[in-house]
C-alpha cells in the first residue's frame, strides 16, 4: 500500500546505510562542502588515525571566511590567514579534492558556490562544517552544519552519525506586499516560532510564496533555518529548482539530465504525508522586518517601537530584553526607525547574490550614501562579482557611495579585515547579530533585507524602504 | 580504538547564567584563525571575560572561587549558533568535563557528545538551586550520574536528562563514532552504489 512520505524521509531513507548501536543512523553524505576554517583539524585528524579521504570526488571546498576582501594578491597582510589558505590547498592536493581557489574565478561563500556550480541537487544529502549548510535545503536537499570532527568522519568514510529529525511544514500562504522580501519572511518566522523553536525539526517551507519565489529567495529563508533552531530547512524541488540547475557546471547534462529531473521529483513530499507539526502564515501579514537585540528572533516590523521589559510579565523575556537593550544601547518604547548607522554592509550568504545587488541598484540608482556611513557591497562569489559587474550594478553602487568588494564572508563574522569599530552600528544583510559578531566586542548589527540596508544608508538611519524608495506594487 | 565509557563525572560547578548563549561568545570568531584546535581554551568566553585593554571583567570564570570547577551551568538554548567545534573544544581544554543547561542547540550539542563531554538538561529551578549551592559552597561536590541521569550535590538529587542516543554512546564507550562508521564501509558502497549521482 502507498505511504504518502515528506521529502526529509524519502532523502533520509535512501542515505540511510544502517542503524548504529546507539539507535542513531550512520547517514550517507552525498555532497560534502568544507572550507578553510573548519577543514585542517579535521584532515590531521585523518592523517593521525592513518585514514584516508574515501569519496575525494563527492567533497568540494572553497574560501570564503578568511579571505581579505580589499586583497586579492597573496600572501595576506593576515599571515594566520594566508596559513589557512595554505593549508587548504595543500590538503586537497594531498587527497585529490577539487578546489575551487581564488585562481580558479569560481571562488566564494561556500553556501553560493554550491548551487552555483549546481553541485547541490535534489533528492541529495549534503554536509559542511557551516552552520549555514541549510541554505542548500532549497532544492530539496537534506542539508546540515556539521562540527570538525564530523568532517573527519564525512572525509573517511562519507557517512555520519545522526539521529532522525522531525518535520515541521511552514505554510507561507497568499502574496507578500510590495517592498517584502525573503529576508524578511525568515526573520518573521524566528521571531513568531523563537530561536531555538526549531530544535529536533527539519523546516519544509512551502505554500503560495515559497512556490513564487526565485532559488535565491528560497536560499535566503532556508539559509536562516538554523537561526530558528532546526538544524535543516527545505523547498520541495519544483519547475524553478530544475530551471535553476539546468546548464551548470556539474548538473547532469544531455540524456542523464530528463532522468535527473523524473528522480527529483519523485522525492519531493507526497500529498497528504504526515508532518510533525504544520505552521501557517499568511503571507500579506509580514512587513519589512529589523532585529533590534542580540539574537535574530528579536525582530519587529519596522514601524514597531522596541519592546519594553517593563511590559512583559515573562521573566525570561523581560531579563533577555534588559540584555539586549543594555548591549544594543537602544531605547525601549523608542520607533526603530529613525535609530542611526554606522556602517552598512550587503552580502554573505544569506544575500549576497546577484538578485540582491539587482533589487539594491534598481532603487539606489542616483542616491548617495549619507555622509558619516560606511558602505560596503561584497559579492558572494566571483561569479556573483562578475555578474554584477557585467551589468553595471558594481558602478551604480560605488557612484551611491559604496565600497565594491572581492568575495568573501566580509563583515558578516569578521574572521578578515571587515569589521565593526567600537559599538558602531551596523544595518547588515547577513544573518546574525551576536554580541560581537561582526568583529568588534562591542560591535551592534541590525539584521534585515539587502533594501533595507540600502534604505539605511542613504537615510543614514534605519528607515522603511518602502517610503525612501517609493517601492510600489510591479 | 577504546574510548573511556563516560558513566559519571565528579567535580567543582561554575554558574555561567544566561539564555541563548552563542558560539561567537563562547569562542569569538578571530580566534577560530588556527589550524588546530591546541590553546583555545584560554579564549573562552573571551570578550565577556576581558576588557579591551587585557584586563578582567566581572564573569563568573574569573572568580578564583570557581576556578577549579570543571562543570560548566547555564540557561536555555545553550551554544546556538554557529556549527564550529571550536566552541565545546575550548569548553574542554578550559577544562570542563560536562555541561549542564536548561537546553542545547543541536548541533552544538552532537559535537559535544563527539567529544566526550556530556551535555544534560536540567530543569530551571534545579539549575537554580545547583547554583545557589556553588554560591554558597564553591568547594561542592557534584556528581553527574550519566548513567541513571540524576545530578547529586550537597545531599540532594536532581534530574538531569541526556538524550538517549548521546546516553548510550556516552556510557558504553562509543562517542566518537569513527570506529562504527568505518565498520560500515560495505553497507556505505552499497548505499551509495543505489545513488545515481554518486557515479564519478
Amino acid at each position: 500500500m502507498f505511504a504518502p512520505k515528506s521529502l526529509f524521509e524519502k532523502v533520509w531513507d535512501a542515505h540511510s546505510v544502517r542503524t548504529l548501536a546507539n539507535g542513531q543512523t550512520q547517514l550517507l553524505v552525498g555532497t560534502h562542502l568544507i572550507h578553510e576554517v573548519t577543514s585542517p583539524q579535521a584532515f590531521g585528524m585523518v592523517r593521525d588515525l592513518g585514514l584516508k579521504v574515501v569519496m575525494p570526488h563527492r567533497t568540494f571546498a572553497t574560501v570564503d571566511h578568511i579571505v581579505p576582501t580589499d586583497q586579492v594578491v597573496e600572501p595576506y597582510r593576515d599571515t594566520l590567514a594566508q596559513t589557512m589558505m595554505e593549508e587548504l590547498r595543500k590538503n586537497c592536493a594531498e587527497f585529490g579534492i577539487t578546489f575551487f581557489d581564488r585562481a580558479t574565478g569560481k571562488q566564494g561563500i561556500v553556501h553560493i558556490v554550491g548551487p552555483e556550480q549546481g553541485i547541490t541537487q535534489p533528492g541529495t544529502t549534503i554536509a559542511c562544517g557551516d552552520s549555514h549548510t541549510s541554505t542548500h535545503g532549497a532544492f530539496g536537499a537534506i542539508a546540515f552544519g556539521i562540527g570538525t570532527t564530523q568532517i573527519r568522519d564525512v572525509l573517511a568514510t562519507q557517512t555520519m552519525a545522526l539521529g532522525k529529525l522531525k518535520v515541521r511544514r511552514i505554510n507561507v500562504t497568499g502574496r507578500l506586499r510590495a517592498g517584502v522580501y525573503a529576508k524578511d519572511v525568515i526573520l518573521h518566522i524566528i521571531r513568531v516560532l523563537g530561536v531555538n523553536g526549531g530544535t529536533g525539526f527539519a523546516y519544509e517551507y512551502g505554500g503560495e510564496v515559497f512556490d513564487r519565489f526565485t532559488m535565491e529567495e528560497r536560499m535566503t529563508v532556508c539559509n536562516m533555518s538554523i537561526e530558528g533552531g532546526a538544524r535543516a530547512g527545505y523547498v520541495n524541488p519544483d519547475e524553478t529548482t530544475f530551471a535553476y540547475l539546468k546548464g551548470r557546471p556539474y548538473a547532469p547534462k544531455g540524456s542523464a539530465w530528463e532522468g535527473a529531473v523524473a528522480r527529483w521529483q519523485g522525492f519531493a513530499s507526497d500529498a497528504g504525508c504526515r508532518y510533525d507539526d504544520v505552521v501557517n502564515f499568511n503571507g500579506t501579514d509580514i512587513a519589512p522586518t529589523v532585529t533590534w537585540g542580540i539574537n535574530p528572533g528579536q525582530a519587529i516590523a519596522i514601524d514597531e517601537t522596541i519592546p519594553d521589559p517593563a511590559k512583559t510579565v515573562i521573566i525570561d523575556e523581560k531579563s533577555s530584553i534588559e540584555e539586549a537593550l543594555a548591549y544594543m544601547k537602544l531605547s525601549p518604547g523608542a520607533p526603530i526607525k529613525g535609530t542611526k548607522i554606522d556602517v552598512a554592509f550587503i552580502g554573505s550568504c544569506t544575500n549576497g547574490r546577484l538578485s540582491d545587488f539587482q533589487e539594491v541598484a534598481k532603487f539606489i540608482r542616483g542616491r548617495k550614501v549619507a555622509a558619516g556611513v560606511k558602505a560596503i557591497a561584497v559579492p558572494g562569489s566571483q561569479i556573483v562579482g562578475l555578474q554584477c559587474e557585467h551589468l553595471g550594478l558594481d558602478k551604480i553602487l560605488t557612484e551611491a557611495g559604496f565600497e565594491w568588494r572581492a568575495a568573501g564572508c566580509s563583515m558578516c563574522l569578521a574572521m578578515n579585515p571587515d569589521k565593526l569599530i567600537g559599538d558602531q552600528l551596523c544595518a547588515s544583510s547577513s544573518n546574525r547579530n551576536f554580541k560581537g559578531r561582526q568583529g568588534s566586542p562591542t560591535g551592534r548589527t541590525l539584521l534585515m533585507s539587502p533594501l533595507m540596508v540600502a534604505a539605511a544608508a542613504v537615510t543614514g538611519s534605519v528607515a522603511d524602504a518602502r517610503e525612501v524608495f517609493a517601492v510600489s506594487a510591479d | 580504538m577504546a574510548l573511556a565509557k563516560i558513566t559519571s563525572i565528579t567535580g567543582r560547578g561554575v554558574y555561567v547564567p544566561g539564555n541563548d548563549i552563542d558560539t561567537d561568545r563562547i569562542i569569538p570568531a578571530r580566534f577560530m584563525k588556527c589550524v588546530t584546535f591546541d590553546g583555545l581554551g584560554e579564549f573562552l568566553f573571551f570578550d565577556v571575560r576581558k576588557n579591551a585593554d587585557g584586563s578582567d571583567k566581572t564573569h563568573p570564570l574569573n572568580d578564583a572561587r570557581f576556578k577549579a570547577a570543571s562543570i560548566l551551568f547555564s540557561g536555555a538554548n545553550f551554544g546556538c549558533g554557529s556549527s564550529r567545534e571550536h566552541a565545546p573544544q575550548a569548553i574542554q581544554k578550559y577544562g570542563f568535563r560536562a555541561v549542564i543547561a536548561e537546553n542545547f542547540a543541536e548541533i552544538f550539542f552532537g559535537n559535544c557528545t563527539t567529544l566526550g563531554i556530556p551535555c544534560a538538561t536540567a530543569a530551571r529551578e534545579d539549575i537554580a538551586r545547583i547554583a545557589a549551592a556553588i554560591q554558597a559552597d564553591p568547594a561542592v561536590e557534584i556528581v553527574i550520574d550519566v548513567d541513571l541521569q540524576v545530578i547529586r550535590f550537597g545531599g540532594e538529587t536532581i534530574r538531569a536528562a541526556v538524550r538517549a542516543t548521546d546516553r548510550d554512546a556516552l556510557i558504553n564507550g562509543r562517542w566518537d563514532a569513527i570506529g562504527e562508521l568505518l565498520d560500515g564501509m560495505p553497507a556505505m558502497q552499497a548505499t551509495a552504489a543505489k545513488l545515481p549521482y554518486f557515479l564519478p
